[in-house]
Formats: structure tokens, sequence, C-alpha cells
């Protein structure tokens, strides 16, 4: 197999960043999966978020598990340090990751194969555990890595490429993330980038267990009729509840509002969030009206896309943990060892 | 009178209390070793209980051993039975000319009893009852009670017990008297209605020195405190858990900021053993100290990280208490049976470090170094201990810790290398010793970042499947694990006092009843070299050792033999010249067993053609 590096030459007339980085400076290698798959965007979308971010590339680490999807971390950040672990292992890696280093920034990316049906566990308590991370699920409904299987988001009653019915009912992982407690839930789809980049932005700046589940066709073998993740299927369906742009830091521009309201979201750490409602009555405030909500368009046939909920004062795990501020990978032996005159004391409790 | 003359030892004789699980006699009874502690006289104590939390039978032994023998001795000098549940084996379990001690406010049969052992009835319940009306009291201060009759029946001093029911109840001073009060109950009773002392007894003696008394599994865990970890993942499973329990207690005491009250550690109970361990390679990936704890099942579940850490080589150390397997096995008994499992865990062409411990003191040491090894070599650690160890308190000799210490981080690049030039590619063998530069994440804007990845890659951790780049890997691997073969702990070897031709192996739990087994054998004829293992891979000082002697023993406590299918796996020799010696019915291992085993080996081979066909 090759590893194909990508060109070095920068344009200079690149746009730059806040601290000076171009586009370039957040892509990876040349990607290897089919031409038009739906993960290629996200990819996109993944480095356009981190470039309007500002982000330092190399202080985010990639964590994914195995599959199709799992691979795309090597196709953003080349400069980011990435792990393609185990397949369904993700959360677990990341999590462990997270708590030695509460200092980088940790964009979890995963199948729904990975995630929903070997790495449901995983996914489940990573989200409960309110682990300070980016989860992203690239949800095609099959197995693209292994050809063509149904994964367990595979709506019941549609049809696989070889033509089997899928009997088994569908897990929607946005429902459960809300349900598990989840601070930040979203779902998008590959394709539209105009909602899928802020909602990435808005992931990564949430403190807290961050979730987007997004639609993405598999061109090889989940994009025929009778296929309910095709691009064809999703366009038709697609109900968006909102839009929204990410304001950093100390630059709060007003964002393009459509007609209806306007909500600002406070995150954590100050930066804000305008979600601009195209259903007049969403409030992504409720979670229980989030989960109402998704199941009323679910019965309908209908993806509702958009942030769904979050909670602006969440917690994370460290916090839970009430872990010291200083990354715990930098601690060493004059912090971390009682020492031998603790130990005689200990000695001296044995006997 | 009993038919048989009853025993009588001062300092060396075994106890056995038979209790139900849940009527809180344990603390009774650890109170009556860490008694026979007090008056300087050693003992080693075993707990042995059943796989469940209320009801089913549980015993603990104390064996009292002037001489200092820490492993199980088998036979039972004085049984204190409590538990008419298993009345008849425990009765039938007396050494002829021994002790039963019971409670006689029901009058038994004669035929539940023996004619050549010493029958000691004390209405216990009768007592108790005519005292406390609380029914919990009842229960607890019976065990008390049965104490203070000890006390007096086996002439130990009184003074030392209300010391140590001071040391538990400090504060509370009404649980203290009260308790105080249960003891003399007891003594008094005993002194006032029955012949004391008996031919058993305690007298005081100076053989306990400096030696503490802690359970395997917390030295363990303050090994790892010790030892720099800041990140804890696991599964509870006995016999286990109560590393991580008591990991979490130490830390509490020793590893919050002063200042701010923050915790130096990040603890996380798993939602399983695949969580468990993928928290910890996260962790250890990204430059922390992470371990996890857990015991056979755990192991088969972990697998596949495993394997993940040796081939994408990220540190981990995993704690095994071993367990009576397979499957669930006998989960409350002590085997060292994962041997295999552990050294070649995973699929594919794999190899793991082992370091196995002989006790607290060594489980703490080996503990703390497996951090260093982790690092230093990039790969999982595992340290073997087993339910013997893990959670029986052991005499031991003091932890020790040298504060000039500093942790083997290993090989990192750090930012400032990699700005002055130094080229990295993470699976390059610089140093020839197979052991490549890591960098963390976060490190440097522009260099050194990489993908880490369980599948093929090459030197400069690019994905590729070449053939030639995936076997060049392989090599490197097998030359880290050469490298490692002197770093870990070494060999102990003890010679025969006359030179002989026979050799025998044991390592971890069983080296105790092994020390004392081969005065056994001396008193039999038999002459042995001594050879404990301590790790995995195995130094050459092994090859060496097999080649200097006819025959060697491998004791071990599995059925398989597995060490020595592991040393004539990895040492190439003739496996006959490795005799098996395995206990593998849960039940620590004695020195009567392996003294039996192994004579009856080397009496035959005196007398068989067996020896010249085979040497
Ligand atoms: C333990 C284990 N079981 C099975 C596999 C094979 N496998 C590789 S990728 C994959 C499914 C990937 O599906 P998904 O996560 O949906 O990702 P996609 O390829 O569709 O993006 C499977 C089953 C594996 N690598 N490991
Ligand atoms: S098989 Fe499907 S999921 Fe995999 S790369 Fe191709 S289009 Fe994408």
């Amino acid at each position: 197999m090759t590893y194909i590096a990508k060109p070095k030459f920068h344009h200079p007339g690149l746009k730059k960043n806040e601290l000076g980085y171009t586009h370039r400076d957040y892509e990876g290698k040349i990607s290897t999966l089919c031409a038009g798959c739906g993960h290629d965007s996200i990819t996109a979308s993944i480095i356009e978020a981190c470039y309007e971010l500002s982000i330092e590339p190399h202080r985010v680490a990639k964590i994914s598990g195995i599959g199709c999807s799992s691979k795309t971390p090597d196709y953003f950040l080349g400069n980011s340090h990435g792990f393609n672990s185990v397949h369904g292992r993700m959360p677990s890696v990341l999590t462990g990751a997270n708590l030695a280093n509460r200092d980088l920034i940790y964009l979890g990316v995963s199948g729904d194969g990975d995630s929903a049906s070997i790495g449901f566990g995983q996914f489940a308590h990573s989200i409960r555990r309110g682990v300070n991370m980016t989860y992203i699920v690239e949800n095609n409904g099959v197995y693209g890595l292994t050809k063509g299987q149904f994964s367990a988001t595979a709506d019941r009653g549609s049809k696989s490429k070889k033509g089997v019915t899928n009997t088994d009912n569908a897990i929607d992982l946005v429902a459960i993330a809300l349900q598990l407690g989840a601070t930040f839930v979203a779902r998008s789809f590959s394709g539209d980038k105009t909602q899928l980049v802020p909602l990435i932005a808005a992931a990564i700046r949430h403190k807290g267990a961050s979730f987007i589940d997004v639609i993405s066709p598999c061109i090889a073998f989940n994009n025929h009729a009778g296929s309910t993740k095709s691009f064809d299927y999703v366009r038709e369906h697609n109900d968006a509840v909102n839009r929204l742009d990410v304001l950093v830091g100390r630059d709060p521009i007003a964002v393009d509002y459509a007609p209806g309201t306007v909500q600002v979201v406070e995150q954590h750490d100050g930066s804000k969030i305008a979600l601009r409602k195209i259903d007049a009555d969403y409030d992504p405030h409720d979670r229980l009206g989030a989960q109402t909500f998704l199941q009323k368009h679910a019965a309908k046939g209908q993806i509702v896309t958009g942030l769904l909920y979050v909670d602006p004062d969440a917690e994370d795990l460290h916090e839970h943990l009430n872990t010291v501020e200083t990354p715990l990978n930098t601690l060493e032996a004059d912090t971390l060892c009682p020492g031998s005159a603790v130990l005689d004391k200990i000695n001296a409790s044995l006997r | 009178m009993p038919d048989k003359k009853p025993i009588s030892s001062v300092n060396d004789f075994v106890v056995r209390f038979a209790n139900v699980n849940g009527s809180g006699s344990a603390s009774a009874n650890e109170m009556f070793a860490r008694a026979i502690l007090r008056h300087g006289v050693p003992v080693s104590p075993r707990n042995i209980f059943p796989s469940n939390i209320q009801g089913l039978p549980t015993w603990y032994e104390v064996r009292v051993t002037e001489h200092g023998h820490l492993g199980a001795r088998g036979g039972v000098d004085m049984m204190v039975a409590m538990n008419p549940q298993t009345w008849d084996k425990d009765v039938a379990g007396i050494e002829p000319g021994g002790y039963l001690f019971y409670d006689s406010t029901k009058p038994m049969p004669s035929t539940k009893f023996r004619d050549d052992i010493t029958v000691i009835g004390v209405p216990l319940t009768a007592i108790t009852n005519s005292t406390y009306t609380d029914p919990r009291q009842r229960q607890l201060f019976k065990n008390i009670i049965y104490l203070g009759a000890l006390s007096a029946l086996l002439d130990m001093d009184p003074k030392l017990i209300e010391q140590l029911i001071g040391e538990q109840y400090k504060g509370k001073e009404k649980l203290l008297s009260s308790n105080v009060h249960a003891l003399h109950l007891g003594r008094d009773w005993a002194l006032q209605n029955l012949k004391c002392p008996l031919g058993l007894r305690v007298k005081k003696s100076d053989k306990v020195g400096d030696r503490i008394f802690i359970e395997g599994n917390s030295a363990a865990a303050l090994g790892a405190v010790y030892g720099g970890a800041t990140v804890c993942a696991w599964y509870p499973i006995t016999p286990s858990s109560s590393v991580a329990e008591a990991f979490t207690a130490h830390c509490k005491k020793y590893r919050h900021d002063p200042e701010t009250g923050k915790a130096k550690y990040a603890i996380v109970q798993g939602e399983d053993e695949l969580a468990s361990i993928g928290i910890v390679i996260g962790a250890s990936w990204n430059g922390a100290r992470a371990f996890t704890a857990t015991s056979g099942p755990g192991i088969s579940l972990m697998t596949e990280f495993i394997g993940l850490s040796y081939f994408a080589e990220i540190p981990a150390v995993i704690m095994n208490i071993q367990r009576a397997g397979p499957s669930t096995g006998m989960p409350t008994r002590t085997q060292q049976c994962d041997i295999i499992a552990c050294a070649y865990a995973s699929h594919g062409d794999t190899k793991h470090v082992l370091l196995f411990p002989e006790d607290p003191a060594e489980a703490f040491e080996f503990a703390a170094a497996a951090f260093d090894l982790a690092e230093r070599l990039q790969t999982t650690i595992f340290l073997m201990l087993d339910l013997d160890i893990g959670m029986n308190h052991r005499l031991c000799r003091p932890l020790k810790w040298d504060d000039a210490k500093q942790y083997d981080r290993g090989k990192v690049m750090t930012a400032e290398m990699l700005e002055e030039g130094r080229d990295f590619g993470r699976y390059l063998d610089v140093d020839g010793d197979g052991i490549p530069y890591r960098t963390y994440p976060g490190t440097h804007p522009t260099k050194g970042s990489y993908f880490t990845r369980g599948t093929s890659r090459d030197r400069y951790a690019r994905y590729s499947e070449e053939g030639t780049v995936y076997a060049d890997n392989m090599q490197r691997l097998v030359r880290k694990f050469e490298t490692a073969q002197d770093l870990v702990p070494r060999p102990l070897q003890a010679n025969a006092e006359r030179p002989t031709k026979y050799g025998v192996i044991y390592f971890g739990s069983t080296s105790p009843a092994m020390d004392e087994a081969i005065g056994l054998l001396e008193a039999r004829g038999h002459q042995l070299d001594r050879l404990r293992i301590r790790a995995f891979p195995f130094h050459s000082s092994v090859a060496s050792f097999l080649a200097e002697h006819d025959f060697v023993y491998v004791v071990e406590q599995n059925r398989d033999s597995q060490l020595r299918q592991l040393i004539v796996n990895e040492n190439g020799i003739d496996p006959v010249r490795l005799v098996p010696i395995v206990h593998y019915d849960g039940s620590p291992i004695t020195a009567r067993f392996i003294a039996k085993a192994i004579g009856d080996h080397q009496d035959h081979l005196k007398v068989t053609p067996l020896r010249k066909a085979v040497s």
C-alpha cells in the first residue's frame, strides 16, 4: 500500500487565521477512501472548523477505532498525533489520553459499526462520564471497510446492496447520547458543510462530552435505492432545526440571522454559540424536549439535524474526579512519590 | 483422655477457625494472628473463603511458626469449629493428638467427636446470650469471647491483645471497653473451667524483628503510588479488586495537593476490562503512568489491546492477581495458572514481560519497577501475583524506597531534541537495543507527530504492508525483548551444601513453601540447588542452571506446568530433564507436598534405570 504525502507547496496568497496558520496546516495525508465517500466531506469540515477556531494543530489528539471512518484522522491535522486503536474502543483510549493530559483537544472519530455495535458500551460510558471530547460518528448505516454488512444504525426495512432486508431495529445514537447525559448533542449531514462546520467548532469549544452524529453516505455500499442513508434519501428527509455559528473569544460578531428567533448560548470557556432556529419552538437547553422532538420526527421518517441539546455549564470528567490543573503526564517523582520517610511510617503502622 | 498423646508444641502449630461467611469472625481471627505476632512469634495466616457473600463456610488458618516458615503447612493442630455445616469435615481434618474447640451450649452426641483428639467445649452461645440482648452484638462478641478463651488455653498475654483492641478502636472508647470486656469474659471462663494452658502454647520470642505484616495487593498498590502511577482504570474481580481499592485509599492519603486539595491521580472504574486496559493504553500513549489490576477472565478480555500495546509499542502495566481457572474456575482459590496466557497474550506473534514477586515486599518493589520497565520498553508489563500473596497478610521485610530515585521515562524525544534536528522515526532503532524513541502528543508544532496504529507500518510510522518492512519491525521487537532480559529482576540462585546434579526452579508465592521444603528434603537425604525465577524473559542464567543439572524440578501451582512449558519453549531444551511438580487444587502449595513429590521422585531415580535413560 502507498503512503501519499501531500506536496509541501504553500500558495503564498493562502488566507491565514488568527494564529497565522493556513488551511494547509490543518490538512493531513491524501485520503485513500473511495472518491465521493461522505467521510471525506466530514474531514473537510473538521479542517475548516479547526482553521476557523485558530486551533494550534499539534494541540489536538485525534483518536479513532477501526473502519473507513476511523482512517480519516490520518487525512486531517497532519501535525497532530493520531491513534487508530482497535475496533470499537476509541472511547476508552480517548478517555485515558484525556486523563493523562487535560490540556489537549480530543477529537474522537468513529463509525456506526465501530460505535453502535462492538463499541456501543464504550460509546455510552464515555458520554456518561462526561469526557471532554468531540465525538464524531461518521454514520453510513453499513460496515464500509468489511464491505457492506448492515450496521446497528441501519433502519429496519432498509435494503443492503445485495438486496437483503434489515429486520432489526435501528439504534439512534443521538437519542442515546441525550439519554446518557451528553452535554452537547448534534446531528448533521456530511454534505451540509454550512451546518456541519460550526457544529464541529461549537463541539470543540464545549467543555464536556460533545457528540455529533453525522450522516455520511457510503458511496460503495449504501447509496442505492432502498437505502435510507443515500444522498438522495437524506436530502429529501433532512429537517434542520437550527443553524449556528461560533463566536470565539473577544470577537463576538453578529451572525447572519435568518428569520425566526435567535439564541445565544454561552459556553463554559466564554465562547458563545448563536443559534438561528428554524423551528420557532425549539429550545436547545431542554433535554427532554430534544428527546421528544427527535422521536416525533423519527416517527415521521424524518432526520432531525442541528444542535439538539447543549448544557453551557457542563462539567467534565476531570472536574468529577477533582484532578489537579497540571496535566498528570507532567508530574514527576518529586510530587508523586511520598518518599522514604512516609514509607517508614507506613512500615511502622504494619507491625 | 484421648487415646493418642495430645500434641505438645510451643510456637509451632496450626490453628484453623471454621466460620460462616458474614458472621463477623474475620476481625477476631485476624486479631488472634496479630496477637501472636506481638509475642514476637512469626505467623502465616490464610483466608479460605467461598465465592459468595453470606452463609457459606469460610476458614481462617493461622500457622504459628517460630522458625518463620511462611508457606502453608497442611494439617490442623487445633480446630476452632464454629460452623455446624462443616463440622464433620472439620473434625476429620484434625491431626491425631490435636484439639477441637467448640461451642458446647448444645450437647452433641459422642459420635460427633474423635477418640484421638482433645475436645474443649466452651458454652459460647450461653455466655453471650446471658450478657448481650442485641442479636448483632451477640454474634460479634461471641467471636471475641472465643478469642479470650483461646488466649487462656494457649497461654497468651492478654495485655498484648488489649493493646491491639486499643489500636483498632482508637477514639471509640465504648467499642474499646466492650471488646476488652468480651475478651475477659471468655478468658475468665476458660481459666475457671478448663485446664489451661494446653500442650499448644505461645511463648514470647524475638523472631519477628522489624518485619511488617501486609497483604500483597495492598503492597502492590503502594508500589504503584511510589512508582508514579497517576491513572488507574479497573473493573471489579476477585482477587484483584483490593489492589484498586488500596490504590484509591493510598492516593487519598498521599496524593492530594495540600493547597488546592486536588487529586494528583485519576481512578476510573471502567465498564469492563476492555475499557480499563483501553484507558491505560490511552493514558500511557499520552505520557502518564497507568495501570489496571485484574485476574484471569479480565486478561482474556484484554488480549486484543495487549497485542496493540505490544505492536504499537505503548507502555501498560497490568497487575494480574491469579485465581483458579479456566473460565470462572474457583474465583476465590489460588493458582499460578495464567503464565502462558500472559506470556503470549493476544493474536499473532507476541511476547510479554512478566514479573513474579514472591511476597508483599517484592510486590511493592516490582510494582514500582513495572512503570519504569513499561516506559523503558514501551510495552505491557505484567505483575503476576496470585490470591495467596494478594489477599493474605504476609510477614515480609519492611518496604524500602530510595529518595534519590527518579523515574525512568524511557526514550522520549522532547521538543528541544526535535529542535536540535534529531531524526525522529517512531520505529527507528537508533541505539540497536530494539527500543525506538517516542514523542508525546502536543510536543512540537511541526515536528515529531506521528500516527499510532496496530496496523503494520515502516520505521517512520507510515502505513505499510510491505513484507520486508513488516518483518523488519517484527525482528526489532525480538531485539527489544532480548534487551528486556537484562532490565528485569534476575533469578536468584541458592546452592545446596554439597554439590548436586539436581535442581529446582520455582517462582512467586511458592517461595516460602519451597524454602521450607528444602529443609525437609535435606532431612530425607536429598540435596538440591534452587533457582527462583523472578521474571520473563528468562535471564541467561536460567539456561546455565539447566545445563548444570541432570534434572530440574519445576514447582508450580497449575495443572499443565506452565512455567516449565515456557522454559522448554524459550530455551529449546529437552523437556525430559524438566520434571513437573504441580499442585492445583486451589489451596496454597505446602512444603509437605513439595518435599513428598520431589522426595519420591528422587528415591525413584535411585532405584530404577530411569536415571540412566534420561540423564
Ligand atoms: C475485533 C474486530 N472485529 C472485526 C473487525 C473487522 N472490521 C473492521 S472495520 C469494521 C466495521 C467498520 O464499520 P464502521 O465502523 O461503520 O465504519 P465504516 O467503514 O463504515 O466507515 C469491522 C467489522 C476488526 N477490525 N476487529
Ligand atoms: S467503502 Fe464506503 S465508507 Fe468506505 S471509503 Fe468507500 S464509500 Fe467510504
